[in-house]
């Protein structure tokens, strides 16, 4: 059938499945949100209020059902005002296509009213992107799109679409919904190498992270840790994987990783590393970074092979089918003394927690364990707030745990949780900080208009926290900036949005107020008092080892 | 630091170049010479850089390069498995008391001369690029006026062929 290129793009997005899309419209986009009109029973459009929030939106809605996020914008300050979006799903490696105007192809080029350059700005932080100079492209454009998005190693892709490309009319054909490339295991000589390295070890470490949630591969895993005897610990990106409460989970290593976690990878003589990609808050110092242990990395990006650190044996595949193929080869043995090891640690590590009966950061998330039902998504911001969730909140269901590892962006949080909610057709939780909330709460707006229940705990110290607690620990108390000491009343300001809120200040209350926020039908912001000197605990100083690991400060013991 | 040159063979699309160079500037590797041309087939460019750098460097690049959708294979050529060669044009001044001079440095490296005037000429030189290296460095003993360099063209010797080196 003969239809226009918007018709076409918005046709195409239904025929690859996707049901909602996050956006914004402005003027050379205005024919894209004529033809969402037309077909608004089959797609469904959800209105941000800053293009920034509708790409975190599309972000955590891809997150919480691993389906593919579509967001759309205009051209010029639509386009980049997804960029923090985009780059925070680049770093995430977070499936995502995003749509932009653009001025006529006619004036491409001439620096017309709200023209840029998208591809070329968006050129390092996508995947790919696309620039569609004719209708006749679009279609297949956007199945590409979708195809490259979800295959391998996930990420983000864009399409500009110039404005008399959406108006053009060509010849339309629906098509089934592209399927991302064929997985692959890795090499069999790589997997028998692998197989002798594991069947050697006498203390060897599971470290998972988000590749092994994209890959659904939390089964082969648990079967391996079973098989020899391993714990288990993960990266921020891993979180919600497998549930927390499992009996060979350690939680989160790295930087502010648990203690029992990060020791035991320090402590180990082999590393399974599992769709993970070592960043510089994993490792620390690399010189020093887990001396004693050889590493095994199974990865489905072959370029984080011995990227950052020298793997003894590096796979490139899937990690589900290589473990599928490796775990045969896996003989199984007890190990008594390394797991005696492991208890020791998890005993100590139970001396460090921070158990004062006062309103502290963990106290806050422990009674929001209470309330959390298992298929709650919780997404945060970027800070103190965002650590610890990551070491406390209690997870059953994976793709439950939404935050910005890679690129650590403030202001991802709201808009990921109002996702998340679309996403999992679920009530969403945001923990945030003041700071990060005061980034991006406009889409507050967003999450009162569609009514979407969301409990807002706002950890709120006044400060930047974890700001501050460098500046505390390393820059001899110069609290430069970091001071907000701002006159925001959070109760006050969600009442102005349409939502309810609260302010707490005693563990007591804020168990009350948790209790009528996951009651309430709609958005419920609950402003937390908590003290400006909390630290994140245990804490891994900037270039050091676990042999320099800061677990206990005077004020909280 | 070592010297490589890596072949790439890529879509011929608008754009590509630059998706490449952009890999090389985020990985901060100077590129010290680059040819592009579309080949025997219309619809793929190849592309051939020579830069200077670390092997761990290097290593991580390449598998970078490798994930652009538009790259379809990549061979890094060495000075043993391979052929190269580039073209130079160098413009010297023209004055009686140097040109003998020049002109037996120029019979000495086979350097044809494509322009001539009163005041300056033009000579053309092909060959490995330590050859024209050595001629300019001859040539400073007089006035160089401009030089213009294409960058290193370089195929693999034998039957083996870019479009067929398989992607990892």
């Amino acid at each position: 059938m003969l239809l226009s290129g918007s018709d076409i793009l918005v046709k195409t997005l239904i025929e690859q499945g996707c049901d909602t899309v996050f956006g914004y419209p402005g003027g050379q986009i205005l024919n894209v949100y004529d033809s969402l009109y037309t077909h608004q029973n089959e797609i469904n459009h959800i209105l941000t209020a800053h293009e920034q929030g509708a790409a975190h939106a599309a972000d955590g809605y891809a997150r919480t059902t691993g389906k593919v996020g579509v967001v759309i914008s205009t051209s010029g300050p639509g386009a980049t005002n997804l960029v923090t979006g985009i780059a925070t799903a680049y770093l995430d490696s977070i499936p995502m296509v995003a749509i932009c105007g653009n001025v006529p192809t006619t004036q491409i080029g001439s620096d017309s009213f709200q023209e840029i350059d998208i591809t070329g700005v968006t050129l390092p932080i996508t995947k790919h992107n696309y620039f569609v100079g004719n209708v006749e492209d679009l279609a297949d454009t956007i199945r590409e799109a979708f195809r490259l998005a979800k295959s391998g190693r996930p990420g983000p892709v864009l399409i500009d679409v110039p404005k008399d490309v959406q108006i053009a009319k060509c010849e339309y054909e629906p098509q089934p919904q592209v399927e991302a490339e064929k997985a692959f295991a890795a090499k069999d000589v790589r997997i028998k190498e692998a197989a002798e390295y594991i069947n050697k070890a006498s203390r060897p470490y599971i470290y998972f992270g988000g590749g092994v949630i994209t890959a659904n591969a939390q089964e082969e895993m648990l079967t391996l840790a079973d098989k020899i005897d391993a714990p288990i610990g993960c990266s921020l990106m891993g979180l919600s994987g497998i549930p927390t409460d499992h009996p060979r989970f350690l939680g989160m290593q790295g930087m502010h990783g648990h203690f029992a976690s990060s020791m035991a990878m320090h402590n180990a003589d082999l590393i399974i590393s599992l769709g993970v990609r070592f960043n510089d808050r994993v490792t620390g110092n690399r010189e020093k970074f887990a001396k004693g242990a050889k590493i095994i990395h199974i990865d489905v990006d072959g370029s984080e092979l011995s990227k950052t650190v020298n793997a003894v044996c590096g796979l490139r595949g899937d990690v589900k089918l290589t473990l599928e193929k490796l775990l045969p080869l896996i003989s199984e043995n007890k190990k008594p003394k390394w797991q005696e090891k492991i208890s020791a640690l998890k005993a100590e590590e139970e001396n460090y927690l921070d158990n004062r009966e006062v309103l502290t950061p963990r106290k806050a998330l422990l009674t929001l364990n209470k309330y959390l039902g298992e298929n709650n998504a919780v997404a945060t911001d970027v800070g103190q707030h965002q650590m610890w969730s990551a070491q406390n909140l209690t997870f059953k269901t994976p793709r439950r745990f939404v935050s910005s590892g890679g690129l650590g962006t403030m202001g991802f949080g709201l808009g990921a949780a109002i996702g998340a909610a679309f996403g999992t057709k679920e009530r969403s939780v945001l923990v945030t900080g003041d700071g990060s909330f005061g980034m991006c709460l406009n889409e507050l707006a967003t999450a009162v208009s569609y009514n979407i229940p969301i409990v807002i705990l706002i950890m709120n110290n006044g400060v930047l926290g974890m700001v501050r607690q460098w500046q505390t620990l390393f820059y001899e108390k110069h609290y430069s900036n970091s001071i907000l000491g701002r006159k925001t009343d959070f109760a006050a300001l969600s009442h102005a949005f349409g939502a309810d809120g609260e302010e707490v200040s005693t563990p007591e209350k804020l168990d009350n107020a948790l209790k009528k926020a996951f009651e309430s039908k709609g958005v419920y912001v609950i402003d937390c008092k908590i003290d400006k000197d909390e630290f994140v605990l245990p804490m891994l100083p900037p270039g050091g080892s676990m042999d320099d690991i800061i677990t206990q400060l005077e004020v909280q013991k | 630091m070592n010297r490589y040159t890596v072949a790439i063979l890529v879509k011929n699309q608008f754009g590509v170049l630059n998706r490449l160079t952009s890999m090389f500037r985020r990985r901060q590797f100077n590129i010290n010479s680059l040819t592009a041309s579309e080949t025997e087939s219309n619809e793929y460019s190849r592309i051939t850089f020579s830069f200077d750098g670390e092997e761990e460097n290097k290593k991580q690049l390449i598998n970078q390069l490798y994930k652009l959708p538009d790259v379809c294979s990549i061979k890094e050529l060495s000075d043993e498995n391979s052929v190269k060669c580039e073209l130079m044009m160098i413009k010297m001044k023209n004055s009686s008391s140097t040109r003998p001079d020049i002109y037996a440095a120029a019979e000495a490296f086979s350097a044809e001369t494509i322009d001539y005037s009163r005041d300056s000429f033009v000579l053309r030189l092909i060959g490995q690029g330590s050859k024209l290296d050595d001629f300019i460095t001859l040539m400073k003993d007089f006035e160089i006026l401009e030089i213009c360099r294409t960058g290193t063209a370089s195929l693999e010797k034998g039957g083996s062929v870019l479009r067929q080196a398989i992607n990892l």
